[in-house]
């Protein structure tokens, strides 16, 4: 019995490596899942929530909708964001308000974690796709997100109201502002 | 069907018109030398970039693929950069055995390269006893491995170097007794008579079951014998960093490394000529339109498709299991393997005195 056993399990074993090698050769006959990546420039499609560079969308008026309010800047975990304000009189009003003067972000420190997109209550700034950060000196790195003469969009209402209830529900804030 | 006699003898008929008889043999030696050692290397060369490519397709990458077109110079640049290192020195280690062990390890398995018979008439050395030959200058190597674990003063490399030896000693027995299958067959231990035995039929279809049984039992045992695959407790490169040779920086670690892999050709080049004919054509009895027509192909061409199908079965099984535990190691040597070896012997000579 013992020796029929022995017998037995030698077969068995035998079998079961035919099977693991059965297994990796369907691996080595399928299609290879490297992406070959200064090839694919260009038509390699990013997922939209993947996190690369910070930007502050303008339009074609060369306004933006930050209100330099410093959320993102509180936010932020290691001081990458620095939002610089000055005090201008409104037109309309001709009382004294802030408005943005300098929105500066340091790539060098950034961590990609994306709490200052979350945390702006204008969905001011977002994330874009472009990942090919690498420059030869480190001064480079300190970007400045508004364009210069640029201004807060005059009352975009709407906007505003939306994205001010959103502020409660973060999750959903990032999905809706990095699209 | 051509033969590389003709290219030898006329080398040689041409050195003796212009020199003496002992001056062209040494021309002769120095040219062999030279001519082995350069197919060592690139074949050394051609392996580890057939051997990452095949890594990588199995699991679904595409491996080296930027020096060169499909990365073919990738292996030239490696070495080119091997080259480059540092020898770096170990403290308190023992110099002599140190530099020693490497050689040994190269040494061993450049002998083993020059007794297989790469095709007709090219064949460096033919013993009357080739196979022994083999067997023993093979397992120079095992002496080199156990010498660099000795003398690199590190607790990796000895217990690396220690299990290698048990691994390697215990393997060789599993070896020797699945060629001694095919010596019992044949009736000879060289090299070249056992090929040319084998032009009507490779002795794997000639030798019925028994040879059949021999040519895995080798597989599996040369596997092992070249500390690759589910079997390299020696390197075990997750517990021991890199077993025998951690120690080793520079051209010191590329012999290991060449020797790793040379070791896994010559196992694939003796089961391709012990079983599956060596340089021999696909000779099939009756069919002669068949036969002739496999004869245009050229012989170190049919040694070659030959001795990469048994590596390719080498690297399959290396990258489809997981690594032995040194007891499960011995245990199948000593109580599967051996077994089965000495069974099947027995069972060769029943057939061959039937
Ligand atoms: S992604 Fe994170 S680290 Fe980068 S600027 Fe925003 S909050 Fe700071
Ligand atoms: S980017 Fe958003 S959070 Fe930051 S200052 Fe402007 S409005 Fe406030």
């Amino acid at each position: 019995m013992k020796v029929l056993n022995y017998i037995k399990n030698i077969f068995v074993g035998l079998w079961h490596l035919c099977q693991g090698m059965y297994v990796t050769m369907l691996n080595f006959c399928r299609p290879k899942v490297t992406l070959q990546y200064p090839e694919n420039r260009g038509t390699r499609e990013y997922g939209e929530r993947f996190r690369a560079l910070l930007t502050m969308p303008h339009d074609a008026d060369n306004h933006h909708k930050c209100i330099a309010c410093g959320m993102c800047m509180n936010s932020c975990p290691n001081g990458t964001i620095t939002v610089v304000s000055k005090m201008e009189t409104d037109t309309v009003t001709g009382k004294p308000k802030k408005v943005l003067d300098k929105h500066l972000y340091n790539l060098g420190s950034c961590i990609f974690c994306g709490l200052c997109t979350s945390a702006c209550p204008t969905g001011a700034i977002r994330f874009s796709n472009e990942f090919e950060h690498s420059v030869f000196t480190k001064d480079r790195l300190l970007l400045q997100l508004n364009r210069p003469g640029s201004s807060l969009a005059p009352k975009p209402a709407p906007n505003t109201q939306t994205a001010k209830q959103d502020v409660g529900k973060p999750v959903e804030n990032v999905a809706t502002k990095t699209v | 069907m051509w033969s590389f006699e003709k290219l030898t003898e006329w080398i040689d008929t041409s050195l003796r018109s212009c020199m003496s008889a002992d001056g062209a043999l040494l021309v002769e030696f120095v040219l062999i030398g030279i001519a082995i050692l350069v197919g060592y290397a690139l074949l050394a060369l051609f392996l580890i970039y057939a051997e990452r490519k095949i890594c990588a397709f199995f699991q679904c990458r595409l491996g080296p693929n930027r020096v060169g077109k499909w990365g073919i110079f990738q292996s030239v640049a490696d070495m080119i950069k091997i080259l480059l290192k540092e020898l770096i020195q170990i403290n308190k280690s023992d110099k002599m055995l140190f530099r020693l062990a490497s050689f040994f390890v190269i040494i061993g398995s450049v002998c083993t390269f020059g007794a297989i018979p790469f095709a007709k008439g090219l064949q460096a050395i033919d013993f009357n006893v080739g196979v022994f030959y083999i067997l023993a200058i093979s397992s120079l190597g095992v002496v080199g491995i156990l010498l660099a674990g000795w003398s690199s003063n590190s607790k990796y490399s000895m217990i690396g170097a220690m299990r290698s030896g048990a691994q390697l000693i215990s393997y060789e027995i599993s070896a020797g007794l699945s060629l001694m299958v095919i010596v019992v067959y044949s009736g000879t231990m060289q090299l070249s008579e056992i090929v040319a035995q084998q032009a009507d039929g490779w002795f794997i279809f000639k030798g019925h079951v028994p040879a059949f049984i021999a040519f895995v039992t080798y597989l599996i045992a040369g596997h092992a014998e070249t500390n690759r695959g589910p079997f390299d407790m020696a390197e075990a490169e997750s517990e021991l960093t890199a077993g025998y040779h951690t120690e080793y920086s520079g051209i010191q670690f590329g012999f290991f490394y060449l020797a790793e892999y040379l070791n896994l050709f010559i196992i694939a080049a003796v089961a391709s000529t012990m079983f599956l004919g060596g340089w021999q054509p696909l000779h099939i009895p009756g069919w002669d339109g068949f036969n002739h027509v496999m004869d245009y192909i050229p012989s170190f061409l049919w040694f070659f498709v030959k001795t990469c199908f048994c590596m390719f079965m080498a690297m399959w099984v290396r990258w489809s299991f997981p690594r032995l535990r040194i007891d499960q190691l011995l245990g199948l040597e000593w109580k599967i393997l051996m077994p089965i070896c000495l069974i099947n012997l027995i069972l060769m000579s029943v057939v061959v005195i039937l």
